[in-house]
């Protein structure tokens, strides 16, 4: 610890720390704009200027910037300072001369940190009294909108998308005041992670294209904290809502999830919210016609088919809360409750699941993988299935070369010097897929092989780190070599991490990378990282379900009446067959958000609210339990899941959810029920929590119109919707300062309208939010636990004359359920295809875009060819949950010809 | 000789074979006594070269004149990391071509410097790198490294010696930011050539994240004479604080521009009147930039007593820089010269830091419509504000550059600014 002195009042720094960082940490207002607590310090914008002085004698003193200075022990600084107040506001209206004032119509306005910071510096005369530059904006594709003319040149964006998140399409063009920060030329920016750029840039140049198109202020957003259904990583956002649309995510600070980031898929594929496809009313299937019908006459149908007679069974959902499954399952009971995965992945998640809870190893954080310095993945396309871990790991991939410059005694936040003693160095990442990844081009070295051999690769790592493993036969030379390699660099490393999942669709690969994580040295160590296919997969698994292909042979087998299904597409788990087998010989009782095949095929079909409309709890892929808030009260019938199930009971007479009636009682009754969740209902802010007394608003103080909005209808102001199930109100009333860290509805300081008065919610600059990050971890190691390696090593991969091994592909665009019907994530969604090697292609004899056949599971599927050379040979790749291919469990073996 | 002007108070030690093209030949140059510094250099040792350097108190020709020796002995002992050396070759201050012609005339002069300089700090590539639009220079320089690998003077095992030194040519692409010595270097890198923020300095983390050590053409090019005779040879020229000989690159209005070499201390009367033949006739000294454009101008006045040396230039409210003499008649418009200046340093800007991206080009425009004679007084009081706002506030100097004419030619000559102000119309002084 050090101590500083600004503007002659002591304060308590950690020196390893820049004046600004610690400014702001202290709770001091100073302006910046080319810093960013995850970008760290260049010093081009000169906005943070401060006057330093040598000693308490020195009356001079220098003007230095902020972010540029360490704060060393006996640091004496002003911000107060004439001299530095000047300079500040003259820097503003320098950056201010050829900004073209147009805040009004600029989306950005009302949170604009450029606002923000012109306020703050007291800058309010315009001196410059000649033209401004103008520039040409570009079509950045569907998710981003560019105003290059209001531009600031802070160089955030470029240093974001390039240093950062590892995007090479956008870049900063020619020189003097006219810097051109855009594309080569016009077309969609690439990177899985531009949507950044909105929160990065601190003015409206860079700006969210989704929500142009139904636009409300910041202040005028209905928000609340919310967890992302997108995929297993459980990113933490911050939901808005107006006139019943949902019309914009934000980032919602964890420092242990996402930080400062969201992925494209998160932020831009709410969408389906609002989706014509949005079952809006119950529905009943009379005569092979559905047609709309009240919530009552719902019910009274299916009260009949619930009745105490009637065997029911349960198929839950991965996609659906903790709550809203817990709820099913009390309803049909334990032993009548199915998980409602495709088989192949609730086979992994429960393996998954059974290595984290049992075999002493730690699962980390995203926070903690970006701290590691040496990364091996396995059999995961982490940048399609789980977009942030990829993003944590290309932070991964600076650690050692970062702490190598640090031995130049260059501060961590130095960003500027870092860059040009790391140079373009990346620490050791390894990368073995079936096919080429986005991440290879970050990784130290990529290995391509079917997933039985990228898991012998694996056992083989353990095997060389400790020589009580199995060991693996009949590896060829370059795989021993790799192996060794990759053995050496976790060896060496102080926090090696491994990283796989149920991405490729294999048990080998899962145990493998168990494998190594437990010769690494098992617990104590954060070390192993599994995703898994959907935002609440491991919060099912948790349950205990039975296996979905049971429920499916019980019905076959005529021992079910009714099937209720939650939130659940059949037809994307298994074949369509078996769906229709049932769909046959079973009453369906569906209840989703959205018309899907499953609903149109019940014969009853409530409408459930979407993760906006409803509240409840999701487990993410390192098992902590998140809660999510409802954002807005759903127009027509749309209820939440739980709540439908409740109504359901209680019409057909039965008791097992009575006194179930809010999420908090759900979860408190499955505190009870089930082990792995003991704890967490006493953590959650459960909607009796207050502060000082009151419940937290949704709205801002300042959100206009309530009172005008339905003049129309009545002049009388209607009254806002009561929130019986949460601390949240509907209203702008409430507590009006900043609320505990799980329900933050929005980012707002006085003085910060922008998504950087975050600083403010935090206890340190780029440290955890005041109180604590939300969110509680339910797997935690086992003391002592180290299993026993498995000797399940299959055998090497052997391609067969004619056929193929045919593996899963994902998308980040196309591959998610429910992100996949967002107009601008459809937008960027690739078509069917089938990948396969050029070699392949040519035994086949099929060129790029010919179409080829393939049977899978009795069905017969022609696909686009396309040849992919980073494709193992004899391996063919289909997309996930693109084109007819679904319901398919993967890999399979298949025939493959020429169409 | 022919070469354009000589004058015989010059010393032509660095300047020797200027307009004569036979000296570009490897055998040429070895005639006319070349390649024997580098191989003193090689008897003596490193740490001796750079004993003479420092005992020669020869400063960088660059601008900036910091000591060369003690430069050089910055740079960590030679150990795993690769050293290098960067001549900067990216002359393009206004009003000098004095690196020009060194190429151009003596490239092996050059070669032998870079040489010396990286065989004493250990560096075994040294990189020289050309200004985008020096074409014959660089074709020039080019053949005669080529020239110097083939006969063994760079490259493996020089000379017959121990010591490889690799010897690069890099012609940048026009900017005169990356003169500037760390946006040389990125530029150098293949990156956009913005200058760094310092420290780190480019002796702990230069080019490629290396130790690396960058000097001025024309300082490499003292180093061979130095090596060759000795530190105190050299101190026979010059001022005990500016020793040595600098040329001197006159232009404007003088009947003799040219290339001088002159020992500093030269009295700067003498070098425009004497050397140069003074101005037209009929014509009178209005102002002086003594050292390129980017330091303060001088009135006669101040020129009168001004010795040409680093602390006489600063005596005399200037600075020496790269002593590249911009004379000006009483026929010159100065608000016009100082737009000029201001317009280019606005182009030339890197875009980096707020105070020179976004001041350097309202400044031109206030000067321009002073020059338009649509200006007001308190357009002064902004051109001032906004220098001081640019001065020492940014990560290199050229705010701080475009700043310098702009104060000083307020304070010198206000009153022509004031004439165009009220006039309303340009001046045109008899």
């Amino acid at each position: 610890m050090a101590t500083i002195y600004v503007d002659d009042r002591p304060y308590e720094v950690d020196p390893a720390k820049n004046l600004l960082e610690e400014c702001l940490s202290k709770g001091l207002d100073l302006p910046y704009f080319c810093w960013h607590p995850a970008l760290g310090s260049v010093g081009a914008c000169r906005q943070c200027a401060v006057k330093q002085y040598r000693d308490e004698n020195d009356q001079r003193g220098r003007i230095v910037m902020a972010c540029m200075t360490p704060a060393m022990d006996g640091a004496r600084i002003s911000i107060r300072d004439k001299d530095a107040v000047q300079f500040r506001a003259g820097i503003i209206e320098l950056l201010m001369s050829n900004h073209p004032h147009d805040c009004p119509v600029c989306d950005e306005g009302g949170e604009c940190h450029l606002q923000d910071m012109t306020v703050m510096t007291g800058h309010n005369y315009r001196g410059y009294r000649f033209g401004k530059r103008t520039f040409t904006n570009q079509q950045l594709g569907p998710f981003i909108n560019h105003e290059m003319n209001r531009c600031i040149t802070c160089y955030r964006c470029v240093r974001y998308y390039r240093d950062y998140a590892g995007g090479k399409d956008l870049d900063a063009f020619a020189s003097h005041n006219h810097v051109y920060f855009g594309r080569h030329e016009d077309g969609a920016l690439e990177n899985e992670f531009s949507g950044n750029l909105v929160e990065i840039c601190p003015t409206g140049v860079f700006t969210d294209k989704t929500l142009k198109q139904h636009y409300t202020r910041k202040w005028d957003l209905q928000t609340a904290p919310s967890v992302c259904a997108h995929c297993s990583l459980g990113c933490n956002t911050i939901a808005g809502e107006r006139y019943g649309q949902l019309r914009r995510i934000l980032n919602r600070y964890n420092a242990q999830v996402n930080g400062y980031f969201l992925c494209d898929r998160g932020r831009f594929g709410y969408g389906f919210v609002n989706g014509d496809r949005r079952l809006r009313q119950p529905r009943l299937l009379q005569d092979g016609e559905s047609r709309p019908v009240s919530g009552a006459e719902a019910l009274k149908r299916t009260a009949l088919l619930l009745g105490r007679q009637s065997r029911v069974i349960g198929i839950g959902s991965p996609r659906a809360s903790v709550e809203a499954n817990f709820a099913l399952r009390t309803l049909v009971g334990s032993r009548n409750f199915f998980s409602g995965m495709a088989p192949g992945e609730e086979h992994l998640v429960a393996r998954m699941l059974h290595v984290l809870r049992g075999a002493g190893v730690r699962t980390p954080s995203l926070c903690e993988v970006e701290s590691a310095d040496a990364v091996l993945v396995l059999g995961e396309d982490v940048t399609q299935t789980a977009p942030l871990l990829a993003l944590a790991i290309r932070q991964a991939v600076k650690q050692a070369p970062r702490r190598q410059a640090m031995q130049l005694r260059i501060p961590r936040w130095d960003d500027a010097a870092l860059n040009e003693v790391m140079q373009q160095q990346k620490g050791p990442l390894y990368i073995a897929t079936p096919a080429g990844t986005r991440l290879d081009e970050a990784a130290t070295q990529c290995f391509r092989g079917a997933p039985d051999d990228v898991a012998r690769l694996g056992f083989a790592v353990a095997r060389a780190l400790d020589a009580t493993a199995p060991p693996v036969r009949g590896l060829s030379r370059e795989e021993r070599a790799a192996v060794q390699a990759i053995a050496g660099a976790l060896r060496k490393a102080e926090r090696p991490v491994v990283v796989s999942g149920s991405g490729c669709g294999s048990e080998a690969v899962v145990d493998a990378a168990a494998q190594v994580a437990r010769a690494l040295g098992g617990a104590g160590t954060a070390n192993l990282c599994f995703t898994a296919a959907e935002c609440n997969s491991f919060g099912l698994g948790l349950l205990n379900a039975m296996g979905t292909a049971e429920a499916f042979q019980r019905v076959a087998d005529g021992l079910v009446d009714t099937v209720v299904v939650l939130e659940n597409d059949l037809y994307r788990r298994v074949g369509r067959a078996s769906v229709e087998a049932m769909l046959a010989s079973a009453h369906v009782v569906a209840i989703d958000h959205s018309a899907t095949d499953t609903v149109a095929g019940a014969e009853v079909a409530f409408p459930s609210g979407t993760f906006a409309e409803t509240e409840g709890t999701m487990v993410n892929n390192e098992g902590r339990a998140q809660r999510f808030y409802q954002v807005f009260v759903p127009q027509g019938e749309v209820k939440p899941a739980w709540s439908w199930l409740g109504e359901l009971a209680q019409a057909a007479g039965r008791t097992e959810l009575t006194g179930l009636r809010s999420p908090d009682d759900l979860l408190a009754a499955l505190g009870r029920a089930v082990a792995a969740f003991e704890g967490l209902p006493e953590r959650v802010a459960g909607a009796s929590f207050r502060v000082n007394g009151e419940k937290v608003p949704r709205l801002s103080p300042r959100a206009s119109g309530r009172t005008a909005v339905s003049a129309n209808v009545n002049v009388h102001e209607p009254k806002p919707p009561e929130d019986p199930d949460s601390p949240l109100a509907f209203t702008m009333e409430g507590y009006p300062q900043q609320p505990p860290s799980p329900l933050i509805t929005r980012f707002w300081a006085p003085g910060w309208n922008s998504v950087q008065s975050l600083n403010k919610f935090q206890a340190e600059v780029g440290g955890a939010l005041a109180g604590g990050d939300p969110g509680m971890r339910l797997i935690e190691p086992v003391a002592n636990g180290a299993a026993a390696y498995t000797d399940e090593i299959p055998p090497a991969f052997r391609r067969r004359a004619g056929e193929f091994l045919v593996v899963p592909l994902h998308h980040i665009f196309g591959s998610d359920e429910q992100s996949a019907v967002a107009p601008a994530v459809a937008q960027r969604s690739p078509g069917p295809y089938a990948a396969l090697s050029p070699e392949d292609a040519q035994t086949l004899g099929v060129q790029d875009g010919e179409f080829v056949e393939i049977e899978l599971d009795g069905g017969m599927f022609q696909l686009p060819a396309l040849l992919m050379s980073s494709m193992t040979v004899g391996v063919l790749g289909v997309p996930v949950g693109i084109g007819s291919l679904r319901g398919v469990d993967l890999p399979a073996r298949s025939r493959c010809r020429r169409v | 000789m022919a070469y354009p002007y000589v004058h015989e108070r010059e010393v032509r030690m660095i300047s020797r074979n200027f307009g004569d093209p036979a000296a570009r030949t490897l055998d040429g140059y070895r005639e006319r006594g070349g390649y024997r510094g580098l191989e003193r250099a090689f008897e003596i040792g490193p740490a001796a070269v750079i004993d003479e350097v420092k005992a020669s108190g020869l400063r960088g020709r660059g601008g900036a004149g910091f000591p060369t020796g003690l430069k050089w002995s910055f740079m960590p002992k030679a150990g795993v990391k690769p050293h290098y050396l960067l001549c900067n070759a990216d002359e393009s201050e206004p009003g000098t071509f004095k690196d020009r012609e060194l190429i151009r005339w003596d490239p092996h002069q050059l070669i032998e410097g870079c040489l010396i300089a990286a065989y004493a700090m250990g560096s075994r590539h040294a990189y020289i790198y050309l200004r985008g639009e020096f074409f014959e220079a660089s074709q020039v320089m080019a053949r005669a490294v080529e020239e110097a690998y083939e006969r063994g003077f760079a490259g493996r095992r020089i000379l017959g010696s121990e010591n490889d030194i690799e010897v690069t040519v890099h012609v940048g692409a026009g900017a005169y930011i990356c003169g500037e010595e760390t946006g040389l270097m990125n530029s150098l890198e293949g990156r956009r050539g913005e200058p760094r923020v310092k420290p780190p300095f480019p002796a702990a983390v230069g080019v490629y994240s290396m130790p690396t050590t960058i000097n001025n053409v024309e300082t490499l090019a003292a180093v061979p004479h130095i090596v060759e005779h000795g530190g105190e040879w050299y101190r026979q020229w010059g001022t005990d604080k500016s020793p040595g000989t600098k040329l001197f690159c006159v232009s404007g209005h003088v009947e003799k521009p040219g290339n001088y070499e002159l020992p500093l201390g030269f009295p700067m009367m003498e070098l425009i009147e004497d050397v140069c033949g003074g101005v037209a006739e009929g014509r009178s000294l209005k102002s002086v930039i003594p050292g390129g454009s980017s330091v303060p101008l001088m009135d006669v006045e101040d020129c009168r007593e001004c010795t040409l040396c680093y602390e006489g230039v600063e005596a005399a409210g200037s600075m020496l820089g790269c002593a590249s003499v911009i004379v000006m008649d009483d026929r010159t418009n100065i608000v016009r010269e100082v737009r000029r200046m201001v317009q280019f340093y606005a182009h030339e800007s890197c875009g980096q830091c707020t105070p020179c991206r976004e001041g350097t080009p309202w400044m031109t425009q206030v000067l321009r419509r002073i020059e338009a004679g649509r200006g007001t007084e308190s357009d002064l009081d902004t051109l001032l504000d906004m220098s001081a706002q640019m001065t020492g506030t940014t990560i290199c100097v050229l705010s701080d550059s475009a700043a310098a004419p702009v104060v000083s030619s307020i304070e010198k000559f206000r009153d022509e600014y004031l004439a165009l102000i009220h006039g309303g119309e340009r001046v045109e002084v008899a």
